[in-house]
């Protein structure tokens, strides 16, 4: 039971920081049915600058109040926001009317390009997070111990996911979002620029991922230069096993997929950790390829 | 046209046969590498520039006839040639198992199932799958292949091997896109939904492109074994997929491109060493700009020619009616 | 003899009943329009025969035989050929190859036969070009056959679709909307030219908007209406239905 409540509360961390990927995943897809494969190396971006922040700054230890975090975050949020909205712009933009091929391959290499960036101005080791910046207290919930900085991940990232669902549902540049993802053409006739919706989403979403990349780095204290590629494929299956295109999907993709696998790492094989994720990807495409909360449309002939 | 490109690749083949003459071994190296990789991008291109099914999980089978050569031969003492069909079979067999289920999914999503199939593929063999796959350590001591009695060791000797190799796929090659076969899948990659109404079967002709591509691949897979003598997860992971990938893109779909490709994508970080570990930025950079600029690679495929009969030519009547009660009668 | 009998097809895409409960026939060599208002259902019937849909229930009959539940290509196979309301022809080829993709199914050699190049799947290669090469004169595109698909006219886009269509040597062929897009000299051609397809013995179904184009060539009318037959008969039988005027034509008959 202790096993099963540790594995299901570091389920829900690691979950939380899928959906946060994954919504930027999604909310492109949903705008431009575009699979920003760059999208994984933003996040390492975040968690690259997040580590240049903190180490900038000399936090650490006790200097480092819950307020510095905050504003390490926000400038991260700015600057992988900004990243973003120039992705869009130089790499994306030009190939909207092009096939869906190209935009594709534009964005591979886009990934490409990212990683080895960091790879050059980084190095090709992994580096570490000051470790004392996150709480190392150890909370006791009826019994089980369960560490405090991994409550508060789950924490934040709910808190992250509803504000955005809040955003989308209840505001005008919500709705403009929404109605651009359902229909570009109707948006554009409905007096929307779709183009600055466009740049919006390409900048909340690796917002959000810049986010998760800092929190990966505090919870593991270390990032490396190809991180975003698993955590960008396994986000992106939690979008796809959400329903792509759908933000509530993201959320509840995100933290089942972080559940599975870590259920599953611990009562089927360690060993095989990084295949749950590919396999409910393969499995979740064949049976139902619209996702858990997607729904079937049916192709125009 | 026709002339133009037969001359081309007489041209190439003359290059292709003295070049070893003026290369060091370390650069004669290089081109075998060049000739794996274009063959292997050659078998690729069958699925993706042809059929144009968004595949990028190639290395999974490159692997699966590697890892068959490397098991058939240390443990089993099968001489690393004789093993070559077998590991191309195997490869074709993993194809069919796994692309059946894929086969229907639209562009990006096939992508990412196929990057899925190559990771699951390389966890298997770090995992020492069956017991047979050496885990993270992979296989070595594969011996050297014989041919006719000849031991080939020496780059050279895996140059011409390999060139060879190269040579007789181009040809296959292109006889098959100037088929039938061919025709179907340009179809299946123009319009999926018009080529099954005009009685293509699609799914079946989507899973003969995997399993030709991956046949090839398997087969790649046996030199490329015998060539390194160990062979490691390590060396099929997902990145091989994407220069292969992008080989394949950038080259633009035609055998001459993809040739190209392989060149430019392979064979020319070599001249900047320096810059080595720049050389995958300019490589993504070279992506997005391409797409840009010309999305349709380099040497897109060039239009086949087809020379009408004359016969009926001459009957192309001015009253549609009357040729029709010929064709009527003749069908 | 009826060549294709449609028994109480229904089709529903998620609550709504695109089709419900159409039965009809189709005698062979005949000439048969499916006509309607927008969004009656038709184009959706034609997709159901083709097999690009599955209904939810009834059956469709080919010269007696069950071909619900088909895949597309075997019901080519079998002798129905179709065309598509916006125009779907592989635009990067050239006009000769979309051509030769209806010969396809008529054709057997495969992959080791083309690498092999053998006697017989040359031979076979030259055949299926003639058969084109007959179809493209048979429509009146001879001329153009080296061009690339795309670079053609609509009217003569509409044509080459044909021309892709008769190539599977069809027993049947299904055109949706053929005069869409064309000019009134290219309608008149076309007329004779669905003529010549009837004499060739090809029995054909067709869609289309066009009033003076169908009640010229067709034989015979089923009119849908949300979804549903509401009359079927002969072109005059047709004109003077006062449900059929009230639903479709309207006061603006076209003569």
């Amino acid at each position: 039971m202790e096993e099963f409540f540790q594995q299901l509360t570091n389920g829900l961390a690691v979950g939380g920081i899928y959906a946060l990927i994954a919504l930027g995943y999604t909310m492109v897809y949903g705008v431009l049915k575009l699979i920003n494969f760059a999208h994984g190396d933003l996040f390492t971006i975040g968690a690259y600058l997040g580590f240049t922040l903190f180490t900038a700054f000399g936090l650490s230890g006790m200097v480092a109040g819950p307020g510095a975090v905050v504003l390490v975050l926000l400038m991260v949020v700015g600057l992988v926001a900004l990243i973003g909205f120039l992705l869009e712009r130089v790499a994306y933009r030009p190939l909207r009317s092009s096939s869906r091929l190209s935009a594709v391959v534009s964005a591979l290499g886009a990934s490409i390009f990212f990683q080895n960036a960091v790879m050059l101005i980084y190095g090709a080791k992994f580096q570490v997070y000051p470790n004392d910046i996150r709480p190392s207290y150890v909370l006791s919930i009826m019994g089980i111990d369960v560490p405090l900085v991994r409550i508060m991940m789950i924490a934040a990232s709910l808190a992250l996911m509803l504000a955005l669902y809040w955003f989308t549902q209840r505001t005008r540049i919500g709705a403009a979002i929404r109605a651009t993802a359902i229909d570009q053409g109707a948006a554009k006739l409905m007096g929307i620029d779709v183009n600055r919706v466009i740049s919006l989403v390409f900048m909340i979403g690796p917002a959000l991922g810049g986010v998760a990349g800092v929190m990966v780095g505090l919870y593991y204290g270390q990032v490396d230069f190809t991180m975003g590629w698993v955590y960008g494929l396994k986000a992106f299956t939690a979008a796809i096993l959400g329903g792509i295109g759908n933000i509530p999907g993201a959320m509840v993709g995100g933290l089942l997929l972080g559940v599975i696998e870590a259920l599953g790492s611990a009562y089927i094989s360690i060993a095989w950790k990084d295949a749950i994720a590919f396999l409910v990807l393969i499995l979740i495409l064949i049976i139902r390829p619209t996702g858990l909360l997607g729904e079937r449309v049916a192709d125009k002939i | 046209m026709t002339v133009s490109r037969t001359t081309s690749y007489a041209g190439i083949a003359v290059v292709v046969a003295v070049l070893p003459l003026l290369l060091d071994p370390y650069w004669t190296d290089v081109f075998v590498s060049i000739g794996l990789y274009s063959v292997l991008a050659l078998s690729l291109n069958i699925i993706l520039g042809q059929a144009g099914l968004f595949h990028m999980g190639h290395a999974a089978f490159y692997a699966v006839g590697a890892y068959v050569t490397a098991i058939a031969n240390t443990m089993w003492g099968v001489p690393v040639l004789w093993a070559m069909p077998f590991a191309g079979l195997a490869a074709a067999l993993f194809a069919m198992l796994v692309a059946r289920p894929i086969i229907h999914l639209r562009g990006d999503y096939l992508l990412i199932v196929t990057i899925g199939i190559v990771e699951i593929v390389r966890i298997a063999l770090i995992n020492n799958v069956f017991g047979l796959t050496g885990g993270a350590n992979g296989i070595f001591g594969i011996s050297r292949p014989t041919l006719f009695g000849f031991k080939i060791a020496k780059p050279v000797h895996f140059y011409y091997l390999v060139w060879a190799y190269v040579a007789c796929s181009v040809l296959l090659f292109r006889r098959l896109e100037n088929s039938r076969f061919g025709r179907a899948l340009n179809y299946i990659k123009e319009d999926d939904t018009a080529a099954e109404g005009s009685g293509v079967n699609t799914a079946s002709y989507k899973l003969w492109a995997f399993v030709l591509g991956a046949f090839w691949a398997g087969m790649t897979g046996t030199i490329y074994a015998a060539k390194m003598t160990i062979i490691s997860p390590e060396s099929f992971s997902f990145w091989e997929s994407v220069v292969l990938f992008a080989i394949v893109i950038l080259g633009g779909g035609s055998n001459r491109g993809v040739l190209l490709g392989a060149f430019l994508l392979i064979g020319l970080p070599e001249f900047f060493r320096e810059f080595a570990s720049a050389r995958m930025l300019a490589f993504g950079l070279a992506m997005v700009v391409m797409m840009i600029f010309r999305p349709q690679g380099m040497l897109p495929p060039m239009p086949r020619f087809y020379k009408l009969p004359e016969r009926i030519r001459c009957v192309t009547g001015k009253d549609g009616g009357a040729a029709a009660a010929q064709v009527g009668g003749e069908a | 003899m009826s060549l294709l009998a449609l028994r109480n097809l229904t089709k529903t895409f998620g609550g709504l009943v695109a089709v419900n409960s159409v039965s009809f026939d189709v005698a062979e060599g005949s000439i048969v329009g499916l006509i309607g208002p927008n969004g009656a259902g038709k184009t959706t019937v034609f997709n159901l025969i083709t097999g690009n849909y599955k209904p939810d229930s009834g059956d469709i009959f080919f010269d007696g035989r069950t071909i619900k539940g088909l895949p597309t290509h075997s019901i080519v196979q079998m002798g129905i050929a179709r065309t598509f309301q916006t125009i779907r022809l592989f635009q990067n080829m050239s006009v000769i190859e979309n051509v030769l993709a209806g010969c396809h199914c008529r054709m057997q050699s495969g992959m080791l036969a083309a690498m092999l190049r053998t006697p017989a799947q040359k031979a076979e290669e030259r055949h299926a070009l003639t058969r084109a090469a007959r179809e493209l004169d048979f429509v009146g595109l001879t001329d153009e056959h080296a061009n690339l698909a795309k670079n053609l006219s609509y009217g003569n886009q509409r044509l080459l679709e044909i021309a892709r269509a008769l190539a599977t040597d069809p027993r049947f062929i299904i055109l949706d909307e053929p005069a869409g897009g064309m000019n009134d000299q290219e309608t008149a051609a076309l007329i004779d030219t669905i003529r010549a397809i009837r004499d060739r013995g090809i029995t054909v179904l067709l869609i289309e908007h066009d009033m003076s184009l169908v009640m010229k060539v067709c034989e015979k009318l089923v009119v849908l209406e949300y979804g549903a037959l509401l009359a079927e008969g002969a072109p005059a039988a047709i004109k003077d239905d006062p449900r059929v005027i009230e639903a479709y034509l309207g006061v603006d008959t076209d003569d």
